[in-house]
């Protein structure tokens, strides 16, 4: 995040030339892996813009038969309107867990930063101990340990889990190290706020452009875990977008056709494109306000 | 994110630039822990209490009596979980998938992301805001969503690759079992090369202008620059980027899992999650209980020493 504004920063010429020679082969090797990376992406987009009837019999690279609303039409038709259910439940895990948790990160990386108490340093390389195991890892202990309190197949299940990010607490300690000075705490207290005030007041709004990398980090965390909504829940009431269109290609046999699945992955794209597009006008001011210092 | 990368070196001690704040009375000490006690709730119950209650679960077995008429008991097995796990062959086979993908698909992606961080880092270099857009693009990608893209991309029925090859005479089938293994890693190699690249591109940023500058100034060319000042400057994030794919790849889920539901090639326990999931599937929770511990420990001893022996190689040189 913070490279794509450090990468606009102009850097100083060096002096030496460069034949065209290089620069082209540099150029060469650069668009062969932009190819690489866009084809999949243009694939799909074609696909999803395809009339039903003309998925395999025209060119696969290409537009024809456009018909991306019939296909939009069928893909929120199919099964009663399902995916519009499933896309309002990612929206509340990714948006419920990324606010719990960036707010509960910057609070125990604020009294990281901060305060000085026995202990501190040991609860800080266990936290940070945790960054290193994948939060996959605690999916199945997490589902027998549900399953034995009867909390599976709830949004419980599955929004517990996600509140929970050691690396945002990591973050939150270095930004509030960095960010918060303690002259201004110490004139808080000198006033008399209390210290819960003083966090809320004073702290938060400095720390609050470099959370939005803390929240943006976790938001795309839950998107993108698969494993835990699919141990948990079984009804399909419950589940996130993920879980749906996965199960919408297995049954690819069972005739959900083509068409609605690729449009579906289509759809399930936007909000995080449009997530990642909004807030990267924080991450600008973040690194602003952070300049200023 | 990319801001991981400045602060690598920092993971071994507390972020500098605050000195502990003077006055820690009682009251400091008791609003401290206010804050910390909501993320600390959660983070036992929600991290630490599973680990525990799957290493409880690992020791002990469920014993039906008679005809299974009786309730079942849980009785203490000792290691004989672990025994058995260790002598499932499906279960090591899928541990022997990660290993080769991650011996073969991890060094060739951290090389090309190096690689393309350096020719964006170039100054002779166009396009590069371009390119950097295009090739983070995958990451905004949810990881199912993009496994599911390529499980069509790869069905030899609709695959614009394989009509392609065919165009040439070349009959590919990506989901057969000899290149299906091969296929997953480019799955992970598409998904994961941009962000890889975007870390060692914002080290390589960091870097100071004038010491690229002086090596230039003293006749070095771009390659030697290259190796000799810029590789050697972005190592913590080498080897940040490698400890998250060592991680990334022993917890291998998503793409075998639903290329899984396409391809007979890639069986239920293709890979050790997939493995762990197939056992709380068909109710042998202890044994569940018993292969995520051993996936857990191994995942964090291959990561943990990885980091362990750069850092004292780095401390040779």
């Amino acid at each position: 995040m913070t490279a794509i504004a450090e990468a606009t920063r102009t850097r100083p010429r060096r002096v030496r030339s460069v034949s065209p020679m290089s620069r082209t082969g540099a150029f060469a090797v650069m668009a062969l892996f932009a190819v690489y990376t866009l084809v999949p992406v243009w694939w799909l987009l074609v696909t999803a813009t395809k009339n039903k009837g003309y998925l395999f019999t025209t060119s696969p690279l290409w537009f024809s038969h456009f018909d991306l609303w019939g296909n939009i039409r069928d893909v929120f038709a199919q099964e009663d309107g399902v995916f519009g259910r499933w896309m309002l439940n990612s929206l509340i895990y990714c948006v419920g867990g990324a606010t719990v948790s960036t707010v509960l990160s910057a609070m125990a990386g604020y009294a990281l930063a901060k305060f000085s108490f026995r202990g501190r340093e040991l609860a800080f390389n266990i936290i940070l101990g945790a960054v290193l195991v994948p939060a996959v890892m605690f999916a199945l202990p997490l589902y027998l340990m549900f399953s034995e309190i009867h909390l599976v197949n709830t949004y419980w299940s599955v929004l517990l889990p996600s509140i929970v990010s050691p690396f945002g607490v990591y973050l939150s300690r270095v930004y509030a190290a960095a960010s918060v000075p303690d002259e201004l705490l110490e004139a808080g207290r000198i006033d008399g706020a209390s210290e819960g005030r003083i966090f809320w007041r004073v702290a938060m709004p400095i720390m609050a452009p470099a959370l939005v990398t803390v929240f943006l980090y976790q938001f795309v965390a839950i998107w993108n875990n698969y494993l835990l909504p699919v141990l948990m829940l079984n009804s399909d009431t419950l589940q996130p977008v993920t879980v749906g269109l996965a199960n919408w290609r297995q049954r690819l046999t069972e005739g959900i056709p083509y068409n609605i699945t690729i449009t579906g992955a289509f759809l399930s794209v936007f909000p995080l494109v449009v997530a990642f597009l909004l807030l990267q006008r924080f991450w600008r001011s973040g690194l602003a306000a952070g300049s200023v210092k | 994110m990319a801001i991981t990368a400045a602060p690598a070196d920092r993971l071994a001690r507390p972020p500098a630039g605050s000195p502990p704040p003077r006055g820690t009375g009682r009251r400091r000490t008791r609003s401290a822990l206010l804050f910390l006690a909501p993320f600390g709730l959660v983070f036992v119950t929600m991290m630490v209490a599973p680990i525990g209650y799957a290493l409880y679960q690992s020791f002990f077995r469920v014993e039906r009596s008679g005809l299974g008429l009786a309730a079942p008991t849980n009785a203490f097995a000792g290691a004989a979980n672990y025994l058995a796990a260790l002598r499932d062959s499906e279960f090591m086979a899928s541990f022997g998938r990660v290993l080769l993908i991650g011996v073969v698909q991890v060094p060739l992606m951290l090389g090309i992301a190096l690689l393309l961080a350096l020719l964006l880092d170039a100054r002779f270099a166009a396009f590069k805001r371009t390119f950097r857009m295009i090739y983070f693009l995958p990451y905004a990608l949810p990881g199912v969503i993009a496994a599911i893209m390529w499980s069509f991309l790869y069905q030899p029925s609709i695959s614009p690759f394989t009509a392609a090859f065919k165009h040439f005479g070349l009959d590919v089938d990506f989901l057969s079992g000899d290149l299906v293994l091969g296929s997953i890693g480019n799955m992970m190699t598409w998904g994961y090369t941009g962000f890889n690249m975007l870390i060692i591109y914002s080290a390589l940023q960091a870097i100071p202008g004038e010491l690229t500058e002086a090596a230039g100034l003293d006749g070095c060319g771009w390659w030697r620059i290259v190796w000799h000042v810029k590789i050697p400057a972005v190592r913590p994030a080498l080897i940040l980027t490698a400890v998250f794919s060592i991680i990334g790849t022993a917890q291998l889920y998503n793409d075998p899992e639903i290329l899984h539901q396409v391809a007979p090639t890639v069986s239920s326990s293709y890979t050790p999650i997939m493995a762990a999931q197939q056992s709380a599937a068909i109710n042998n929770y202890n044994y569940a209980a018993t292969q995520s511990i051993i996936l857990a420990v191994l995942t964090f001893v291959l990561s943990f020493g990885f980091l362990k022996l750069t850092q004292r190689k780095g401390a040779q040189t």
